[in-house]
């Protein structure tokens, strides 16, 4: 159980009226301001944490948790029919009547939680026991889980209340949310344009305001490249810093479950909430969780150099071909954004950078091959019954299965077939510890590296569709991370595009275990940046 | 199919009259039970005092003659050919809970009541290594001689089947938690004996299968997951047995061998013992060996010893009629009933597993205080005990009975320790205490014999305080009731009449009763001594110590008649 947030004292000062959100408005122009001036702002300025503003209301007695509730399942409801971000939504009585309780707990004086009366969404590949949960695949429709995945049962511990679960590419195959078996969510900053994926129903719904953050998963970028396309913050943490017990297995050496929400605040809260070892997954890791939220440098006592002594390594590979001119640019501009802020920036280069892609796609699809073979009509899911065991088995994955699960499955199992596994497998394992060295070397030299989390913000609806080799090469930026099992953080640090702009998010990439400074240069980052509230015009549709 | 197409397959054979087969089918049944091993069985069996398994296998013990001669003409049909035999056996551990979750496993329980998410393979369930079966796998490592790795990974063997509920078993591939060992063993006498060493060329650990259940109509099969996840060691012995017996004994010595260990029961019949046997010959002299035939189901050593047997003959006699060609690389099972393996499916080339390293558990490292804890911990093991009883003195066929079972062994040793005379311990417990246990089916440790009390009754024999009839006597009721030897010798009134001055007033009391056949006894007829030995000692309530009694008898005899 992670501790009860603390500081209450910059709260009170930014403790705000009931409406979450600022009126309709985004920031498409982007300028930078001097730290002082962000300071004195913030004092002035709304919280910038939803979390902390909604404890706030919660002790202060100025808002109960059921209106809270109330207003997101409201938003949610008005949001939904455009965004289309929720495979499932939680019980409307149920949801308030665990916010009741939450309000009984105020009234009586009890200690909350870290996340009392926060409204969650949750990915749909992570189980829950008390909603359905498909992995965005038909296979699975109808599925209910026997248990809660463990970042599930945290969250609970921690106040939490689910709103729903989340839609994605089927099983977190894909970069769009066109792959789910279900439907396709679409980007609330512009809704003709994907979300991003896997993830992309948790990003575009903290990004639409229907939760207040959610959980994601991250095998190749899942979490980070939809934050980028949404305009929110998507955290992913070291391999093992959050169990993996409950979410169901893409690749497993590699699946991350990660957060997303609609400030660095928030979303290492949830991170802290979920994190630690568990002794159901023997790959989560018993490295002490430290407490990221109080380590998070308050802008009250942010001094003109707040980010003094911390040498940021800007790789080098991420800003060349392949990558949009604009995309370059704000990269460019949060570099300099960085080193105003006292920052060391350098350039960094990871030599093996472009072997990561291929590598990436041989694990992550050999992994896989295996990860759904227990996906068979049996005991669980869809069956097409047959006469025949092999044709039983045939027809139900058949069936069940989207295309580019099947095609995925096709790839993995030829890579890991007798006589091709030393050249494809084997290679790319021996790739993957190439990754892991040359980060290690670039972390020595500099404490984050920065880079696009994507290779353009996001595109239309149908656009890489029928061109997978396009789409996985839009998972560039993220998948050597994951090689490399290292923690990274996606900021929005600017916008693209004329008249309807796209957020662009910032990825920064940590140590091991280092998800504490991630979120300090962050913060820093965030409440520097004129604009950092990227709220999606699409919030007028639901009558923000 | 693959059943109608094997039996067609087979009676082809069969009308070639091969082997000691008979060629009608009506003296199958009869005929079988002159086919040689059961024997086998009961020498490997009836000596074990304890376990269903011996229930079973004395059954069916055969007459010794039809035996060996069976045993001949299957020697001398393999005339020219030699065969090779290797053996993948699984033993399942008798851990408390599975392998990768916290399910206990009872052999018998009602279908599906010991799983949960993890052997069930429902989606997000992760498997966590019970520490246990890394440190059973360690001993039968050691106990086998094996080199072990200290850096050994689980790897995904992948294939499609209902009672493999992740679609793929986790199991070692290319780095075995123990590899490069041998087992020592001693062939029983009636198989000729000696001393064999077999090597190991593996060990590793697994996750068990579930069970299908197939309904009777033969429309639907049910999956029973229980068994799922259970830890199962592989042991793959190198090719180097030649006969059913080496096969059936190799297999008797790991059971022996995981039963002293204690890491599993052993029991064939449930499963917790399963041998997959590859058979293959060729002609003398050559180098490379023949095609390879697995053959399955055989739940006892008996019909593990049967199985290799009809295999290696039904083999060389394709060799022998110039169809060594069909021989052909597949999976044959042992049919109890018609004493015969038949085709299961034949292999079309090798089955592509695709193994990969377990994404999901990290590598096993042990360190080498670990694996010293545990060598130091481990029992003395079957080969070390039978060692150490032929340098006691006994023979190899008390030898070999002893060492058997390790209840028995530890009783033995315990009466020993005891101060029991090793000889006549080895002969009360491989006697009397034996008979008791086979005819009411129990084991030794259900007795409420104590090994101590067995030394007691003993040396009371020994040192003339009662006779061994008495002996006898009193057995029954320690093993049945319990209680000491010399509480029961008071109670019975059953000390010995040592004293001399006692039994010659019997002896002449007896004489005096008796003037007739005195008379007759005096005239020559001198075979009336065990008349008058009888009543007296029939006077004495049969205490009398009989040496005493016959030297008394005599000189009384003879003093008066000179």
């Amino acid at each position: 159980m992670p501790a009860a947030i603390q500081n209450p004292r910059v709260l009170l000062a930014q403790w705000r009226l009931p409406h979450p959100f600022p009126p309709l408005h985004y920031h498409r122009r982007l300028y930078f301001r001097s730290p002082t001036a962000a300071a004195a702002a913030a004092a002035n300025s709304f919280s910038h944490s939803e979390i902390l503003s909604i404890r706030e209301s919660l002790l202060s007695r100025s808002k109960k948790a059921v209106e809270i509730a109330s207003e997101y399942l409201e938003r949610l409801r008005l949001a939904e029919p455009t965004v289309r971000s929720f495979l499932h939504v939680a019980e409307t009585e149920e949801v308030l009547k665990q916010a009741e309780e939450v309000d009984r707990a105020v009234e009586r004086g009890e200690s909350l939680g870290p996340l009392a009366g926060v409204l969650v969404g949750v990915k749909d590949n992570i189980c829950t026991a008390d909603m359905p949960s498909t992995g965005g695949s038909r296979i699975l429709e109808g599925y209910r889980p026997a248990f809660d995945a463990t970042a599930v049962q945290r969250l609970r511990e921690s106040g939490a209340i689910l709103i729903g679960k989340t839609n994605l590419d089927e099983f977190g195959m894909g970069s769009t949310t066109e792959g789910s078996g279900f439907q396709v969510t679409a980007n609330p900053w512009d809704v003709s344009r994907v979300p991003g994926g896997s993830s992309g129903g948790s990003a575009a719904a903290v990004s639409a305001r229907q939760c207040v953050v959610s959980l994601g998963s991250d095998t190749g970028g899942s979490v980070r490249q939809p934050a980028s396309f949404c305009g929110v913050v998507g955290v992913k943490p070291t391999y093992g810093r959050v169990s993996r017990f409950g979410l169901m297995a893409y690749a497993s050496s590699l699946d991350a479950i990660g957060c997303f929400g609609s400030s660095v605040v928030d979303s290492a809260i949830i991170l802290n909430a979920i994190s630690g070892h568990d002794r159901l997954d023997a790959t989560s890791s018993k490295h002490d969780v430290p407490d990221y939220v109080t380590e998070l440098i308050s802008t009250d006592n942010m001094g003109s150099k707040p980010l003094k002594g911390t040498r940021v390594g800007v790789i080098r590979e991420t800003l060349g071909e392949g990558v949009e001119g604009e995309i370059i640019s704000s990269i460019q501009a949060a570099a300099s954004h960085l080193e105003e802020l006292g920052a060391v920036v350098s350039e960094a280069s990871l030599p093996s950078f472009s072997l990561g892609l291929p590598a990436y796609y041989i694990l992550a699809t050999s992994e896989s091959s295996s990860n759904l073979s227990r996906y068979d009509g049996i005991r669980y899911g869809k069956q097409v019954p047959e006469d025949e065991l092999a044709s039983l088995y045939g027809n139900s994955r058949a069936s069940g299965f989207g295309c580019e699960v099947k095609m995925r499955i096709l790839m993995g199992t030829y890579a890991l077939s007798a006589g091709y596994y030393d050249a494809y497998y084997k290679r790319a394992q021996q790739v993957r510890s190439l990754v892991q060295r040359s980060f290690k070397e670039a972390l020595d030299e500099n404490h984050i590296l920065i880079s696009p989390a994507a290779p353009s913000a996001a595109y239309m609806i149908g656009e890489k569709i029928n061109d997978p080799l396009a789409m996985y090469a839009g998972d560039i930026m993220t998948v050597n991370v994951n090689l490399a099992g290292l923690p990274a953080l996606v900021v929005p640090c600017g916008f693209v595009g004329g008249l309807s702009p796209l957020p662009v998010g910032l990825q920064m990439i940590g140590a091991a275990f280092d998800e504490g400074r991630l979120f300090r240069v962050g913060h820093v980052f965030e409440r520097t940046l004129k604009g950092h509230r990227f709220v999606p015009p699409t919030m007028a549709l639901s009558g923000c | 199919m693959a059943a109608v197409g094997a039996a067609v397959y087979f009676r082809g054979l069969r009308f070639k009259n091969f082997c000691f087969f008979p060629s009608s089918p009506h003296r199958w049944g009869s005929r079988s039970l002159l086919f040689r091993s059961g024997s086998n069985a009961a020498s490997l069996t009836s000596i074990s005092a304890s376990g269903a398994q011996s229930a079973q296998t004395q059954t069916r013990a055969p007459a010794e003659r039809p035996q060996t001669q069976t045993r001949k003409n299957a020697e001398e049909s393999s005339q020219g050919y030699e065969s090779v035999i290797g053996i993948e056996t699984h033993v399942q551990l008798s851990t408390v809970t599975k392998a990768f979750c916290a399910c206990e496993y009872s052999y018998g329980s009602p279908p599906n009541t010991t799983v949960c998410p993890v052997c069930m393979g429902l989606p997000g369930a992760l498997p966590v290594l019970n520490t246990k079966v890394v440190e059973f796998a360690v001993k039968l490592g050691l106990a086998l001689n094996c080199k072990l790795s200290l850096t050994s990974k689980f790897d995904r063997k992948q294939y499609f089947y209902p009672d493999l509920p992740k679609g793929y078993q986790i199991s070692q591939f290319d780095v075995p938690i123990a590899t490069r060992g041998f087992i020592d063993l001693d062939l029983p006498l009636e198989f000729g004996g000696g001393h064999r060493r077999f090597g190991i060329t593996r060990v590793h650990m697994e996750e068990d299968a579930g069970k299908l259940l197939h309904s009777e109509s033969g429309s639907y099969s049910q999956v029973d997951l229980n068994r799922a996840g259970v830890p199962l060691l592989e042991i793959v012995s190198e090719p180097d047995m030649r006969t059913g017996i080496e096969a059936a004994e190799y297999a008797a010595e790991l059971q022996r061998l995981v039963r002293y260990l204690g890491v599993s029961n052993g029991n064939m019949q449930e499963g917790s013992l399963r041998c997959d046997v590859n058979v293959s010959v060729r002609p003398i002299g050559q180098s490379e060996f023949g095609t390879k035939v697995e053959v399955k189901n055989m739940n006892s050593f008996s019909a593990m010893s049967r199985a290799i047997d009809f295999e290696i003959c039904r083999q060389v006699t394709l060799h022998k009629q110039g169809q060594g060609d069909q021989i052909v690389q597949e999976t044959r099972l042992w049919d109890d009933g018609s004493q015969r393996t038949v085709t299961m499916r034949k292999k079309e080339g090798l089955a592509d597993y695709r193994y990969f390293p377990e994404p999901d558990l990290p590598e096993v490292v042990l360190s080498s205080e670990y694996v010293e804890a545990i060598r130091a911990s481990l029992p003395e093991l079957p080969e070390a005990k039978r060692r150490r009883y032929e340098q006691m003195g006994l023979g190899m066929q008390d030898v070999l009975f002893l060492a058997n079972d390790v209840a028995v062994a530890h009783f033995f040793d315990s009466a020993v320790d005891s101060g029991a005379d090793v000889k006549m311990a080895a002969n009360w417990i491989m006697g009397d205490i034996a008979a008791f246990l086979k005819s009411e089916r129990l084991s030794i440790g259900e007795i409420k014999l104590t090994p101590r009390e067995l030394a007691e009754l003993i040396s009371s024999i020994k040192g003339g305080t009662i006779s061994g009839k008495m002996g006898k006597e009193i057995l029954v009721e320690l093993i049945t009731k319990g209680g000491t030897v010399k509480s029961l010798i008071t109670e019975k009134d059953l000390v010995q009449i040592v004293d001399p001055a006692a039994i010659e007033a019997l002896v002449e009391k007896v004489i005096a009763e008796n003037p007739k056949q005195l008379q007759q006894y005096r005239g020559g007829k001198t075979k009336l001594q065990g008349f008058f030995a009888g009543q007296v000692m029939k006077e004495s309530k049969g205490k009398a110590n009989p040496a005493l009694l016959n030297k008394i008898l005599l000189e009384k005899l003879n003093a008066e008649s000179s």
